[in-house]
């Protein structure tokens, strides 16, 4: 990928690695990805954060940076993004398999044990992924954060899931 | 609907209006809000996506809860709302002409007015563009969201800017399909969280590409797409043909502004807002005295700074009325301000904020009774 957001609506490689944490980091447990490019006025990542490893600042259309060593993974963030660009990624576990914590606004949610198509930030199936948890409170508004399992090495790569025939995908 | 006890009529019940409203009723003025609509709240009863901004913007708060909260608050703070009632004129002893809900055509003489009419969608003109099933954006948006229905299985959508980008994620998440979202400039409009939404869902993005025509013999049944070089010169060769059943069009707004028209305020053209507006200055008020504009109707944004507007609007139109000392006031005025400027900052909004204190400095001290 060497497009950019704002020609093809992806982010290019080099707009990707200044979000993403190290492997050393995503090595050691959950970690939030915040895929936040561009100067928009917004901010409430950084509120959602119990830990404060995000910092908008002002003017509020500095992009928020992360404190990987701070960030504990929790997700609270995924569904605090209006623009729905926070991830979670976890590289820690022992196997082959990590999971991505996504944000999914679409009916109906999936359920633990579903087996879904893993899409990567072109919509484009790149594999296999299995939905381990799904998180649908009310504080989250009717965003819900779907854990999705896959290929350790598909980690930076998947950003959304269907389900077969769900979704006219 | 009477006439007896109105300080101020406030004209659209959107976003601006409803707050310009809440804050003139809030600082004791008689407030009656007029709309033509059946329901209040403009477009953001169909506004599902969470909003942008600070807390102080009710960021994270999907529109149409935002449009629950704007009317209770006006409802607790004793604001009038008339549904159904057309204001048709607005004659130079400033007496404001309506069809009411019931047929009634009164004539009402408020002290001060507001006018936040809103904006309405552009046309695109192409061979078909009259056949069912190629509408605006925005009324698909009403469609899915406010009567859950789907204009067609799948829909191709023109235009980049957040209204497209937003609504094709929409149709998605109402179960449709979105074939492409296509886009005559060379980059995407809108913001990219939301290109980014649409993408990993599956749908393209095509840049440098528009609608050349739509064929079907009683409703869209297709569109021909076609490439576009620098110079937005249609490519030989480059056509496709793509089977939708909607052609949905998001292609800009423009202010709703034959009132201001009326009033006989001065205007200025500013294509980057939308097009013709209503000159006004720090204080929403127009070049004609006692006559104030609030959101679309002043330069095409979106619901935060109209809101924002509609507060100063409200402000400053109670102020004139005596109904807030000049020291509180500015500090209200102020904290707006505040508001407004941050979310007229960074690479989408500072453009905007330079066009609107090109128009607010025509606007300073420039009133003609």
């Amino acid at each position: 990928m060497s497009a950019n957001l704002a020609t093809c609506g992806y982010l290019s490689a080099d707009e990707l690695a200044a979000c993403l944490p190290s492997h050393e980091r995503m090595a050691k447990g959950p970690v939030a990805v915040i895929e936040c490019v561009q100067d928009i006025p917004c901010n409430p990542c950084e509120e959602a954060c119990p830990v404060r490893a995000i910092t908008v600042g002002l003017p509020i259309t500095s992009l928020p940076v992360l404190d990987a060593a701070k960030c504990i993974g929790c997700g609270v963030c995924i569904a605090r993004c209006p623009g729905l660009a926070i991830f979670v990624v976890d590289a820690s576990r022992p196997g082959d398999e990590g999971t991505v914590q996504l944000p999914y606004e679409a009916w109906p949610l999936p359920e633990p044990g579903d087996a879904v198509n893993a899409l990567d930030r072109t919509g484009r199936r790149v594999g296999a992924g299995a939905v381990e948890k799904v998180l649908a409170s009310k504080t989250q508004d009717h965003t819900a954060v779907v854990t999705v399992r896959v290929p350790k090495e598909l980690l930076n790569t998947v950003r959304a899931i269907s389900v077969e025939g769900r979704d006219g995908a | 609907m009477t006439q007896a006890d109105t300080d101020i009529i406030v004209i659209g019940a959107g976003p601006a209006g409803l707050s310009a409203a809440a804050e003139a009723a809030r600082l004791g003025a008689a407030v009656l809000v007029l709309d033509e609509n059946d329901r209040p709240g403009g477009q953001l009863f169909k506004q599902i996506h969470k909003f942008f901004g600070s807390k102080d913007h009710r960021a994270g708060v999907r529109g149409y809860a935002i449009g629950d909260s704007l009317l209770a608050e006006t409802a607790r703070l004793g604001a009038r709302i008339e549904l159904g009632a057309v204001v048709y004129a607005i004659y130079p002893d400033r007496r404001v002409a309506v069809i009411t809900a019931d047929q009634r055509r009164l004539l009402l003489n408020p002290k001060k007015i507001i006018l936040a009419t809103g904006a309405s969608e552009n046309a695109l003109a192409f061979p078909g563009c009259t056949l069912p099933g190629v509408m605006s954006a925005g009324a698909v948006q009403t469609m899915v969201n406010l009567h859950r229905v789907l204009p067609a299985e799948k829909t191709i959508m023109i235009g980049s800017g957040n209204v497209g980008l937003i609504v094709s994620y929409q149709i998605r998440q109402a179960g449709g399909q979105v074939a492409a979202l296509v886009e005559a400039a060379p980059a995407i409009g809108g913001y990219g969280v939301h290109a980014a939404k649409i993408s990993r869902l599956g749908v393209p993005i095509l840049t440098g590409h528009t609608v050349k025509c739509v064929h079907g013999v009683d409703r869209v049944e297709g569109v021909t797409l076609v490439a576009l070089d620098d110079r937005f010169r249609p490519v030989p060769g480059s056509e496709r043909d793509v089977a939708v059943g909607c052609v949905a069009i998001a292609v800009g707004l423009t202010p709703l502004a034959e009132l201001a028209l009326m009033c006989g305020c001065k205007f200025t053209y500013i294509p980057k807002l939308g097009g013709h507006l209503p000159v006004h200055d720090d204080n929403m008020e127009t070049t004609a005295a006692g006559i104030y504009v609030a959101g679309d109707i002043t330069g095409v944004e979106e619901a935060s700074s109209a809101m924002e507007e509609g507060r100063l609007a409200g402000i400053a139109a109670a102020e004139a009325l005596g109904r807030v000392a000049p020291q509180e006031a500015a500090a209200l005025k102020q904290a707006v301000w505040a508001r407004l400027n941050a979310l007229r900052t960074g690479r989408f909004g500072q453009a905007r904020r330079d066009a609107k204190e090109q128009i607010t400095a025509e606007g300073r001290g420039a009133h003609v009774s």
